[in-house]
């Protein structure tokens, strides 16, 4: 059987709603919940299933770290659909057939089920990169064939839906700047905040506060990570309650039974799914976003059940949530916006595609006299500087720009992927196991130093030529290498990583700076960003600074996607707070008068 | 977004009604808004919609439900004004016989599934009401056979021998000198809301146990807990804001519901007043409890406590905390939720054999939910930690056998609800 025999050759047509949202995650179930309560017929598509807690992750099974993390429980299966990446244009990219670099997410509440839940706010230097580099370094200091963009929102224009997002979540925190008072023991470069974090920050073990007790001592200015994991039992503005975390290490490639993450489920969809106005298909993919003859407005979406049956779901308004990469290849597929070309520098559909540069220093220390006890952990706990992210220092004598937070962001103590031990161990047998023995209590692992990725001419997406899925439509194509401004940086902030280490009083210092080529293979995180970005100019953009497709004024589309590069964070509280403020100009200014938001 | 579709498909509907109305005798009036809605209170009040529609997908009144009794299964018949498969054709006199007397349109016995002891606490002109009310709803042809029960249940004139000797009609009489709210509550309580069906315990041949009205029983594989003033099983630890948030919400800062009265609070009781909610915990908090000593608590030295308490610490106390408190609106207070201590342990031996999922409302609308330990913990474990719970933190209550659990495990595994 061919692959495109698989679908039934006509599609049923169902009655049209209001809403059709693509991909039920956090940015699926924050539309969807601020569309149903304009009072619109909202009906969400999901490609994989429905996920909830005590059925499908619950506490007497959640821990299983050969199942989920080993195993990939959770995360899309590449049999059902994968990429083909190359590092360089004249390489022939090959498709991925075990996840990496990167965890594809699938089902209901999406990234959002097994996040770390790091929630973090974007400089506001972030959102005017360019304009802000270039003013500060003058324009001959960035990299020639960098093509870093600002974002044509700022971060004042974000701010309430930051807010509005962490409250959602019940983020846990230390403000470092309310309203432009610095405050003590937050982050003092952070933007202002209108108002406090909903919770208290969480506790900390005794490896993350020695760390800040070490980088205090470097001068820096520690603070805790902002974290989704709770605190303490908490309520959100829409009455669904979380409990406080139990700090049992298992928050990312895990969902956690507890209600203590952050998650759709433990935030929106308990409200969301009373509402008679919403509905929801799981396990039904779609294929396509269909559009009228001339190309500008879209009528709605085509999917397929597991079946292979094929519906038509005709909608006023379409709103495409899916994972970053995927919201490229489906608008690449409906053939929405003018594909990215590297060459002519031409088009914008793949453009400025980012993921992170990531670097970690394990440390080593004597067991007699430091036991760090990993496990009690949890997916964002942790103590970070910031001196080192963004504009935050001066890179003029540097050579580089960007940057990231550093953290001792240890999450866990897990058995089989925590057991670190230091270089020239064997890899197995007794010196290994004895090791493994000596230095589990008494290592710091996953120092994290969480490195930007800037966009360049040649990181792109484009639609393979070779390779299809098993609807015979191409895999999405990754184009993707470091360049030596990255990786210039990922060595500058690891020394400075290691310093701090060292004056914890570790025995060995291991560093381990990201070096080129970008590996498919191993994990940096799930942090890929752009290829449908926002901006100001439809030349250079595919969105305009609400999320509205340039081409398609009917069309809104969420999440990191639209990141012109990315920034030294974790990129969930800006897709929340993207997804806030592209459902407020939705409310109250596309509905009045649905057509463009922005006449470029 | 104007859907003028949703217009024209209420006109309809309304159409319909007007065609299906019958021209029976009747005293209810259709034109009378006041009457109606006192109706949909009382029906509210008297939770019709739970038995008479059908759990998945059901239209409302439509009937067809299976009801569970100790004597095999009841189907609840369609009372949507339908002329031919519902009560359309009937007159309010039809109508009151069935609700306060028991008595079915063709003469004969209803069983007593059908809550009529506790209704015939209601006036004619209450249930007149209902009767108007229920004329309003859209009308759905639904034939029901209602009566499954194996020989000799499925005799109904048996009913005429029960009737005789359980059921006592009769409107509700207040007390003089209880205070009008106390009085509303015990009308409440002891009539429409007909608490005692599930939490008074039956006699063998499922009439009522009087003497111990309200002290709890088994119903549908659950024990309905005591809701008397008990101070230790009862709701007597619980203040009436306590009830009220309990039967408003499905949770207060201790407890939560499952189970059978998730339902009646999703259905009922989250939309009663605060009023009659206040009256209904006035009432139940003055409700005599049991009499008996109290149970002597299990040693902590025990081996079913160690090994309980064991269990208990790797299992539960990531939600329910070390020392039993729970996390309010949460997670259940296993040290001061009343019903962990029941008499009969049914409820709790289920829901870690099942899991159980609490009720979601407008002002709760999380439903935490408690995942299955069937496949996790044996017989013995599940009778230690249970034992452990109910003998821990103040509380003390019988132990649980290896054997109990056998029976639940073997009961639930056969149920489909």
């Amino acid at each position: 059987m061919d692959a495109e025999s698989r679908v039934t050759a006509m599609a049923t047509t169902l009655p049209k709603k209001d809403v059709v949202i693509i991909g039920l995650g956090w940015t699926g179930s924050i539309l969807a919940n601020e569309l149903t309560d304009e009072g619109l017929d909202v009906i969400a598509i999901e490609r994989g299933p429905w996920r909830d807690m005590a059925t499908d992750y619950p506490p007497n099974y959640a821990q299983d770290e050969l199942r989920y993390r080993i195993r990939h429980e959770l995360f899309l299966r590449p049999d059902q659909t994968t990429f083909t990446f190359r590092n360089k244009m004249d390489q022939t990219a090959l498709p991925i057939r075990t996840w990496g670099a990167f965890m594809p997410p699938n089902g209901v509440g999406g990234g959002g089920v097994h996040w770390n839940a790091e929630t973090w706010r974007f400089l506001p230097s972030d959102f005017v990169l360019r304009t802000h580099l270039t003013q500060r370094y003058g324009a001959g200091f960035l990299p020639g064939d960098m093509t870093i963009q600002d974002w044509g929102v700022t971060y004042d224009d974000l701010e309430p839906h930051y807010d509005q997002f962490e409250y959602l979540c019940g983020t846990c925190g230390a403000a470092g700047n309310l309203k432009g008072k610095i405050q003590e023991g937050g982050n003092p470069f952070e933007g202002p905040r209108s108002r406090p974090y909903p919770n208290p920050p969480q506790k900390q073990g005794f490896g993350h506060m020695l760390w800040a007790k070490a980088a205090a001592g470097l001068g820096y200015k520690p603070f805790p990570q902002p974290s989704g994991n709770m605190s303490q039992a908490y309520i959100n503005p829409l009455g669904v309650r979380q409990g406080p975390c139990t700090y049992c290490g298992y928050c990312e490639w895990f969902g956690c039974g507890n209600y203590s993450k952050a998650s759709p489920q433990t935030t929106v969809l308990p409200v969301l799914l009373r509402k008679s106005n919403f509905s929801l298909r799981d396990n039904s993919e779609v294929t396509r976003i269909d559009t009228d003859g001339s190309g500008k407005r879209a009528t709605g979406v085509t999917f397929v059940d597991t079946s292979g049956n094929e519906w038509q779901q005709p909608a006023d308004l379409v709103v495409l949530c899916a994972y970053a990469m995927f919201n490229v290849q489906l608008l690449l597929l409906s053939k929405i916006g003018q594909p990215y070309d590297p060459v002519a520098n031409t088009g914008v559909i793949g453009r400025n595609f980012t993921h992170q540069c990531m670097s970690s220093v394990n440390g080593f220390f004597d067991k007699t006299k430091f036991n760090f006890n990993p496990f009690i952990a949890s997916g964002a706990i942790g103590m970070c500087i910031d001196d080192f992210n963004g504009d935050n220092i001066d890179h003029g004598p540097l050579g580089f720009v960007g940057g990231g937070y550093l953290g001792q962001v240890q999450t866990n103590g897990r058995p089989i992927e925590t057991s670190a031990v230091p270089k020239g161990t064997p890899k197995w047998g007794a010196a290994w196991k004895k090791n493994v023995a000596d230095y589990y209590l008494s290592n710091l692992k996953g120092g994290s130093i969480h490195g930007s990725m800037y966009s360049y001419r040649d990181v792109y997406l484009d639609l393979d030529p070779t390779y299809k899925d098993r609807f015979g439509r191409p895999l999405m194509r990754m184009t993707i290498d470091f360049h030596d401004n990255e990786l210039k940086a990922a060595a500058y902030m690891t020394d400075k990583y290691a310093e701090i280490v060292k004056a914890m009083g570790a025995s060995i210092v291991e560093k381990e700076p990201r070096k080129g080529p970008y590996d498919i293979t191993k994990y940096q995180t799930t942090h890929l960003n752009g290829g449908a970005i926002m901006g100001s100019d439809p030349k250079t953009s595919a969105l305009n600074r609400y999320l509205q497709s340039w081409d398609v004024p009917n069309l809104f589309v969420m999440g990191a996607s639209a990141f012109p590069q990315n920034a030294g964070y974790n990129p969930t509280g800006t897709v929340g707070a993207l997804a806030y403020w592209a459902a407020k100009a939705i409310r109250e200014q596309y509905l009045k008068n649905p057509g463009p938001l922005v006449h470029a | 977004m104007p859907r003028p579709s949703t217009i024209a498909a209420a006109g309809l509907a309304a159409a319909a009604l007007f065609a299906a109305a019958p021209l029976a005798a009747r005293d209810s009036n259709l034109q009378d808004f006041a009457q109606i809605e006192r109706g949909r209170t009382l029906a509210t009040l008297a939770d019709c919609v739970a038995c008479h529609t059908q759990k998945e997908g059901g239209k409302p009144f439509a009937g067809g439900r299976p009801i569970e009794t100790p004597f095999g299964v009841i189907v609840s018949p369609n009372i949507t004004p339908d002329a031919e498969t519902g009560i359309g054709n009937w007159s309010d006199e039809d109508f009151d016989n069935a609700v306060r007397r028991g008595i079915r349109r063709d003469g004969a016995r209803l069983y007593p599934a059908m809550p009529y002891p506790y209704y015939t606490k209601m006036s004619r002109s209450d249930v007149r009401a209902i009767r108007a009310y229920l004329a309003t709803v859209p009308a759905v042809r639904n034939e029901v056979h209602a009566n499954q029960l194996p020989f000799p249940f499925s005799i109904r004139w048996s009913m005429h021998a029960w009737d005789w000797l359980f059921f006592t009609p009769g409107e509700f009489k207040p007390e003089p000198d209880k205070s009008a709210e106390w009085n509303r509550g015990a009308f409440l309580v002891t009539g429409p809301g007909h608490c005692g069906a599930c939490h008074t315990p039956k006699n063998f041949l499922g009439g009522d146990n009087t003497s111990q009205a309200l002290q709890g029983g088994q119903v549908q594989g659950w024990f309905a807990p005591d809701i008397t003033g008990d101070r230790t099983r009862g709701v007597g630890s619980m203040s009436v804001e306590d009830i009220v948030a309990l039967l408003k919400t499905g949770h207060n800062a201790v407890t939560a519901v499952t189970g059978p009265m998730g339902e009646e609070v999703a259905d009922a009781s989250a939309h009663f007043s605060d009023e009659d909610l206040k009256a209904i915990a006035t009432y139940l908090r003055t409700v005599p409890a049991g009499s008996g000593a109290p149970p002597t608590p299990v040693a902590a030295s025990d081996p079913q406590m160690q090994a309980g308490q064991a269990i208990y610490r790797d299992t539960c106390s990531a939600c329910h905390a070390i020392d039993g408190t729970g996390v309010p609106h949460l997670f259940p207070s296993l040290a001061k939720a009343p019903q962990v201590r029941a008499q009969d342990p049914t409820s709790a031996i289920r829901i870690v054999l099942r899991g159980a999922r609490s009720v979601a409302t407008d002002s709760e609308p999380t439903a935490p939910a408690m995942p299955s330990y069937a496949w996790q913990l044996n017989d013995a474990q599940i009778a230690a930690v249970l034992t452990y719970v109910r003998n821990s933190w103040g509380g003390a209550a019988a132990a649980v056998s290896e054997g109990d659990v056998h029976k639940q495990r073997q009961d639930v595994a056969d149920r489909t609800d």
